[in-house]
């Protein structure tokens, strides 16, 4: 009898070692996380996400929570490892740095929150917790980020030169002629998944998803946003071109004063009757 | 001095893997020939509207249909990959550049066999922009945007898998890279026919696949000459 309850115990205490070791198991995929100067541990940020971010995104971070039927756009499936708001180019992985400014800035225009009231040491945690979903954070790296060289002045001719490259890109096949989001293959897009999305209309919005600055849009074209229509242009746009183009979008934007808009409304007014169309009826189609 | 010794090193290597690649390719190899063929009825290819972009509209009168199934007289079935899916003993990477081209807003081909890490270029010969978009899984995807007179996107595929690509900008562009594990593939043509060449003797694993209707496998014995597999697919009307 005592022989048996020695044993009972010492497969107990056997049971509790297990039970210690495995929390460092239990997130066998952890790859760290790096970003706001912090370092995130997967295991903890496992918690909070628990908490956070369960219920769209899900327990197995395919975007399939309990609200996922209910939400348009779909929360964002971990398990692709594929991400819109990236510094880094097409095809490659976000750097950290990317993933904490996108739950730091939230997703505007969806139902994804500002996640600001969360300590930065909490978000970098749940990076390190996001990145054990897919098997890629373990084979590859993260992009190098692109090199944004400095903006030149908002000029009239960089503006033009910018409004040129837009009919030459053919931006307008998705975007429309005036950037209203109408152009002609605008209604078919779906993103990865398939599911039905719109071209961004730059009459209607303030702030674009990835954030709101001239090097976020600069960023938007030379990166492509990953998982959508949305291509890459760094093939074909010179660093200065991109600026121009830069330049041009911002005069497509009402709602977003700049010095592109006004140098822009100033020329109209000068050279009423002079500016060609753009699009398909600059091609008489 | 230095030099010598390289050019000697550079003498050596070179003979060793002429020894190498005359080893692994012994006289007696043979060909795996055959023909893909299916059953059934299959959906009727669509006429595609290209009225959207009438400059790729003009290119093709009357209009193409999808090729989703590209059948020919008796059944035969065209752009079906056929590949030696396990048993291969490892196969030399091709060095040669697999070239994809769009024009008249279609891809062509319409299915690119190529192999893991062989040099791969796109091209754009339309008057308008396309977007590359391959979607694949176990590589990463990628969306490119390719303006007219663009030079060609260089690229390769690390992993073996089967990869859908469309054009964002027009929607009926669909075409596949079939990333091939071994340099024993082969595309049937117009007829249906295939021939794997360059096959060492062994049993093989030989696997069909087309885009609509799916993968079939059969087992081949290679003893040097002509083995024979011929493929019948099963198509559904949907």
């Amino acid at each position: 009898m005592a022989l048996s309850k020695k044993i009972t115990r010492s497969l107990m205490l056997g049971a509790f070692g297990v039970a210690l070791a495995i929390p460092g198991v239990a997130v066998a995929q952890d790859a760290g996380a790096h970003a706001a100067g912090l370092t995130g541990n997967a295991e903890t940020g496992k918690q909070y996400y628990r908490r956070w971010c369960v219920g769209c995104h899900g327990k197995e971070g395919n975007g399939e929570g309990e609200n996922a039927p209910y939400l348009d756009p779909k929360p964002r499936d971990f398990t692709e490892a594929l991400f819109r708001w990236r510094s880094t180019p097409t095809g490659t992985l976000p750097t950290d740095q990317d993933l904490y400014d996108t739950i730091t800035r939230g997703v505007v225009d969806t139902l994804m929150p500002t996640w600001r009231p969360l300590t930065p040491q909490t978000r970098v945690d749940l990076i390190a917790y996001i990145k054990t979903f897919s098997p890629k954070w373990q084979t590859q790296k993260a992009g190098t980020p692109i090199t944004i060289p400095p903006e030149p002045p908002q000029t009239i001719d960089s503006v033009l030169h910018g409004r040129q490259l837009f009919d030459q890109m053919q931006c307008w096949k998705c975007h429309g002629p005036e950037g209203r989001g109408d152009g002609p293959s605008a209604i078919t897009l779906t993103d990865d998944k398939g599911e039905p999305i719109r071209p961004y209309n730059f009459h209607d919005g303030t702030r674009f998803r990835c954030g709101e600055t001239n090097q976020d849009l600069y960023k938007i074209f030379m990166t492509g946003l990953d998982g959508t229509p949305m291509p890459s242009f760094a093939d074909s746009l010179k660093p200065q071109d991109a600026w121009d183009l830069v330049h041009f979008l911002r005069t497509l934007q009402p709602n977003v004063p700049s010095t592109s808009r006004t140098v822009w409304l100033d020329y109209v007014k000068t050279h009423q009757g002079q500016i060609k169309p753009m699009g398909a009826d600059a091609q008489g189609q | 001095m230095r030099t010598k010794f390289f050019v000697v090193l550079f003498v050596l290597g070179l003979a060793s893997s002429a020894m190498l690649v005359t080893a692994a390719r012994p006289a007696a190899s043979g060909t795996i020939t055959g023909k893909a063929t299916f059953t059934g009825t299959p959906p009727k290819m669509k006429p595609i509207d290209m009225s959207k972009e009438p400059v790729c509209a003009k290119e093709h009168n009357p209009p193409i249909t999808t090729q989703d199934i590209e059948s020919g007289p008796g059944n035969t079935l065209q752009d079906v990959v056929v590949y030696i899916s396990a048993g291969d003993q490892g196969s030399a990477p091709a060095t040669t550049t697999a070239k994809y081209e769009q024009k008249g807003c279609q891809y062509m081909p319409h299915v690119l066999a190529l192999q893991a890490n062989q040099p791969q270029q796109i091209f754009n010969n339309d008057p308008v922009a396309h977007n590359i978009h391959p979607l694949p899984k176990a590589n990463s995807e990628w969306n490119k945007s390719q303006p007219p007179g663009s030079p060609p996107i260089d690229t390769k595929w690390e992993k073996p898998e089967f990869i859908a690509v469309k054009c964002n900008i027009h929607p009926w562009m669909h075409g596949y890279f079939a990333v091939m594990g071994t340099s024993h593939y082969a595309l049937t043509g117009a007829d249906g026919t295939f021939t794997i060449k360059d096959v060492p003797p062994g049993k093989y694993t030989v696997t069909a696949w087309q885009e609509h209707m799916g993968t079939q496998t059969q087992e081949v014995t290679v003893a040097g000459g002509e083995a024979k597999a011929n493929f019948t697919f099963k198509a559904l009307p949907y």
